[in-house]
């Protein structure tokens, strides 16, 4: 369970995360709103890149916003950035290694046997010695998947994972990120703008609006409130 | 990003491939390269060329190194750094130094030479984390600064006593010691055409293994580095650790080359900054580049002057250009480096 009490980012005069106070589930929570909700600043916060004015982040009992931020990959934090971050000058395997060897304790024993299992969970195996520069769009996107559930994480956090993925493959990814509490151990948070995307892989789900939570609960439930679909788009309609 | 469509797997190249293309993408190509330059480099090379081209070839040996080392920083780190002349300065000083005071072997001197240049790479490291791109270049360009003008306090040793090691006397003046298996002008280039290979193959084995991924991931993002957990600054240091430490073997190689009484002009500010336009030049991602960049800065610039230009200010206006080409690679980098910032 990842407990957020009372967080609040600004830069300026602008308040990106509005005492933000919530509760996240184990398992695969969403976390949505309209752009310039908060959802980057608040990835931010946990990856230590944007330092608080105030507040409290408890992951599984852990103070997150106490380690340096290098260390929380090694307590169990990965995430994917919105703008795809795969290491164009090496494989797809060395993109894996590296995150598996600087996040884990163990050193090269069982590196290949890791790296290999998260290169299969996300259907890469068959490209694992191509450099990523040759790599599309989809690949690269998987890649970051498979660098984010290497090793034993304990929270991962996917910025628009599914962002310039045509349908079939948003599908295929969603499925991916579904099975991933289950199949992993850890508990995701899916920030995305595509709510069938969300729903799909989301029983649970929070919604951002100017830095504040508007509404939080079963995903069915948030995408019908009212509330929810007036900051989208000012309709009753959600996509 | 280039298209959508998604590559079709396979890791051998297929078989429709043009000869060039099957060659060059095999695993031995390179392997099979480095040992024909190096065979051309010991063997080819003194056998054609006079001791005039020798001294020159003897340059872009020792100079190869210094390039590799800053392209490194440069190409694999993302580190723009000016300071790479003054670590190859320091590992000439003390080189020279240790070679007039004892008697240890020369690679002796060479492995202290560059591990007096990485300590000190280092120090010169820490205050310039904070700031990345042009900043950088700026930073370690007040450090070659500071270094040239302690140079020009200390001068080189060249026989004296004290810690210094100069004499007032210009007839008292020793050229440094060579290693006995090395005392003609042709086997020291031969020595140092080796202790190039050497620092080339250490290089790439690093950049083969750990060090070498977690400096990829830096380069193309350091929040993404952070979030695969990489302790940027302890590699960032690592990477000023052997890059001084490359030119300060390369500044130990250089010592024996000079007759009698090295100069400062090879490590003065002009050095540095050329350095990085031949750099750059060169090539800064693959090591071969810095072998490409020494050899504009050796060979064919005096092959340029002498048969080409005529003058050298000709020679000093293609100088010019490269300055120009890397202060524009400079800015561009700089405001690629603030836009990820900003987008991570
Ligand atoms: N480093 C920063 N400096 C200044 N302002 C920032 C910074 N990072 C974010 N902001 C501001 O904070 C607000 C929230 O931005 P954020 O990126 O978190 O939104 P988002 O919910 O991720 O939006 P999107 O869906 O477009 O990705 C925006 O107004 C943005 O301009
Ligand atoms: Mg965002």
């Amino acid at each position: 369970m990842i407990d957020v009490e009372d967080l609040s980012v600004h830069f300026g005069g602008v308040v990106s995360l509005d005492q933000m106070t919530i509760q996240f589930p184990e398992g695969a929570c969403g976390l949505i709103g309209p752009n310039g909700a908060g959802k980057t600043t608040f990835f931010n916060v946990l990856s230590g890149f944007v330092t608080p004015r105030s507040g409290r982040v408890v992951a599984m009992g852990q103070d997150l916003l106490s380690m340096p931020d290098y260390k929380r990959a090694r307590w169990g934090l990965r995430r994917t950035f919105q703008t795809e971050q795969a290491i164009e000058k090496l494989t797809v395997f060395d993109n894996v290694a590296t995150v598996y060897e600087h996040s884990t304790r163990s050193g090269k024993a069982g590196r290949s046997a890791a790296v290999e299992a998260a290169l299969e969970f996300v259907g890469l195996t068959d490209v694992a010695q191509q450099t990523v520069r040759a790599l599309g769009a989809k690949e690269r996107r998987f890649i970051e998947v498979a660098r984010a559930v290497v090793g034993s994480p304990k929270l991962i956090l996917l910025d628009e994972p599914a962002a310039g993925l045509p349908d079939a493959e948003t599908a295929l990814l969603g499925g991916i990120i579904r099975s991933i509490p289950e199949r992993v151990g850890a508990t995701v948070i899916l920030v995305d703008h595509d709510m069938s995307l969300v729903q799909a892989c989301c029983d649970w789900t929070a919604v951002l609006d100017f830095g504040r939570l508007l509404a939080s609960g079963p995903t069915a439930e948030v995408l019908r409130d009212r509330n929810v679909m007036r900051a989208y788009l000012g309709t009753e309609e959600v996509a | 990003m280039t298209a959508v469509v998604s590559t079709p797997a396979s890791s051998a190249p297929p078989a429709h491939l043009p000869l060039l293309a099957r060659i060059t993408t095999n695993r031995l190509f390179e392997p099979v390269v480095v040992v024909v330059v190096l065979l051309v480099g010991l063997f080819a090379i003194p056998s054609f060329f006079d001791s005039y081209w020798i001294a020159n070839f003897t340059q872009l040996a020792v100079f190869s190194i210094v390039c590799a080392s800053a392209g490194l920083l440069y190409g694999r780190v993302g580190l723009v750094s000016l300071g790479q002349v003054a670590s190859y300065g320091i590992g000439c000083w003390v080189t020279m130094r240790l070679a007039f005071a004892t008697t240890l072997p020369y690679p002796v001197l060479l492995v202290i030479g560059g591990l007096v240049a990485a300590v000190i790479g280092v120090m010169i490291g820490l205050p310039a984390l904070r700031v990345s791109g042009l900043y950088l270049a700026l930073v370690t360009l007040m450090l070659a600064a500071g270094m040239e003008i302690v140079l020009e306090r200390t001068g080189f040793p060249n026989g004296g006593t004290g810690f210094k090691g100069v004499v007032t006397t210009i007839s008292d003046i020793k050229a440094t010691r060579r290693p006995s298996f090395a005392g003609t002008d042709v086997a020291y280039y031969r020595f140092i055409v080796v202790g190039a290979f050497v620092m080339f193959m250490l290089a790439s084995y690093v950049l083969s293994r750990k060090p070498g991924r977690a400096w990829a991931s830096i380069r193309q993002s350091e929040a993404a580095a952070l979030a695969a957990g990489i302790d940027v600054t302890r590699y960032k240091l690592w990477a000023f650790a052997l890059a001084a430490f490359m030119a300060g073997v390369a500044g130990g190689l250089y010592a024996g080359s000079v007759p009698k009484g090295m100069s400062i002009d090879a490590f003065n500010r002009q050095s540095a900054i050329f350095l990085i336009a031949v750099v750059i030049m060169g090539g800064i991602y693959s090591l071969w580049g810095g072998l490409l960049g020494a050899f504009f800065a050796t060979c064919l610039l005096k092959y340029l002057t002498q048969n080409v230009f005529g003058h050298q200010f000709w020679t000093r206006f293609a100088l010019s250009l490269f300055g120009f080409g890397l202060l524009a690679n400079l800015i561009q980098n700089t405001r690629i480096a603030e836009r990820k910032g900003v987008e991570a």
